[in-house]
């Protein structure tokens, strides 16, 4: 388990993290418009994640901390 | 590289509760960059921060912005910053590090800055074997200017100025950077690699780090080509991007090490 932590002043909502958590535990918040007028990602099931860092990897705005 | 960046900072962070797999890099600022969401030009300049924080040359390093979507990449590097003319930044590169030699010095260019141009700076500076580090990110298209034809678009490509594709008979072919550069004996390190998966982003880390560390040993010019998306230009959504990069960006810029001055070693 690990805590992965989505900075939505960074995040503009590409999907690139949902696209490549093999956990398939992100997904974007359809209901929060950040100030730049995305829809941010964010974990909807720490429990599941494996810190394998996919997200984080793939992120090409670094808005993503993920922590034990 | 991002792995042993997270394994270094899992050790500072033993002592704590939390310990930090993985963090934003302080050789990023804390400026939103100016790219369209999915771009993966955020995925190559975080590696090329991490691996000057990783060296430990963030603060002696200085940075050649280009002309395109990275102008502004001033704004994003927490080391010091030189914004070039379009296509010139290798000539400034040249100056700064014949000026500073103790300092690492690297541009960070896109194909229509580097390959059109800029094409006579690169060649020249590779043929001179300035000891410089490039970052050519390649993209096929103009991203910044909003989607014309570059020379690195491909044959039959769609773009603004090629709206029944590419036509090779009056457009003429791509250009192959690495493959061009790769029989000038004044270059030292030729790498192309891609960001599309996270195994990818593993060994792109490693070619620029590679490329920073031959600079440091004086060997010569350096230059690492990233094939990149554009999901904005290409009228599709970053995932459906990195599929079209694979089926036919890859197949006509092989992945691979084009020139290696270590190899026979």
């Amino acid at each position: 388990m690990a805590k992965v932590t989505v900075d939505i002043e960074y995040c503009k909502g590409c999907g690139l993290c949902v696209d490549f958590c093999p956990q398939e535990i992100m997904q974007l918040e359809t209901e929060v418009i950040t100030q730049k007028g995305y829809h941010p990602a964010h974990c909807v099931d720490q429990e599941s994640c494996t810190a394998c860092l996919n997200c984080a990897m793939m992120c090409p705005d670094v808005a993503i901390m993920i922590e034990r | 590289m991002a792995t042993k960046t997270a394994a270094t900072a899992t050790q500072r962070n033993k002592a704590e509760k939390n310990p930090i797999l993985f963090e934003r890099t302080p050789a990023l600022t804390t400026a939103i960059t100016n790219y369209c969401p999915g771009c993966l030009h955020g995925i190559t300049q975080r590696l090329v921060a991490e691996n000057l924080e990783k060296l430990g040359i963030t603060g002696t390093t200085v940075g050649v912005s280009p002309v395109g979507c990275s102008v502004i990449a001033y704004e994003f590097y927490a080391c010091d910053m030189v914004q070039a003319a379009h296509g010139r930044a290798p000539a400034v590169a040249t100056g700064l590090k014949r000026a500073h030699p103790e300092n690492t010095v690297f541009t960070y260019q896109g194909d229509g800055d580097l390959a059109s141009i800029g094409m006579a700076e690169t060649i020249h500076a590779a043929t001179r074997g300035e000891n410089i580090t490039v970052i050519f990110i390649n993209n096929a298209i103009y991203g910044m200017t909003g989607g014309q034809m570059a020379p690195t678009s491909l044959p039959g490509q769609v773009t603004q100025t090629s709206p029944y594709g590419r036509d090779v008979k009056t457009a003429g072919y791509p250009i192959r950077v690495c493959e061009l550069l790769s029989s000038l004996d004044g270059v030292a390190f030729l790498q192309r690699v891609t960001v599309d998966t996270p195994s990818n982003v593993r060994k792109a880390a490693k070619a620029i780090r590679k490329g920073f560390e031959y600079q440091r040993d004086g060997l010569g010019f350096s230059l690492i080509e990233v094939v990149s998306t554009c999901p904005t230009n290409w009228g599709m959504t970053p995932y459906a991007a990195l599929e079209w990069l694979r089926e036919n960006m890859l197949p006509y810029y092989p992945l691979g090490v084009y020139k290696d001055c270590k190899a026979g070693e």
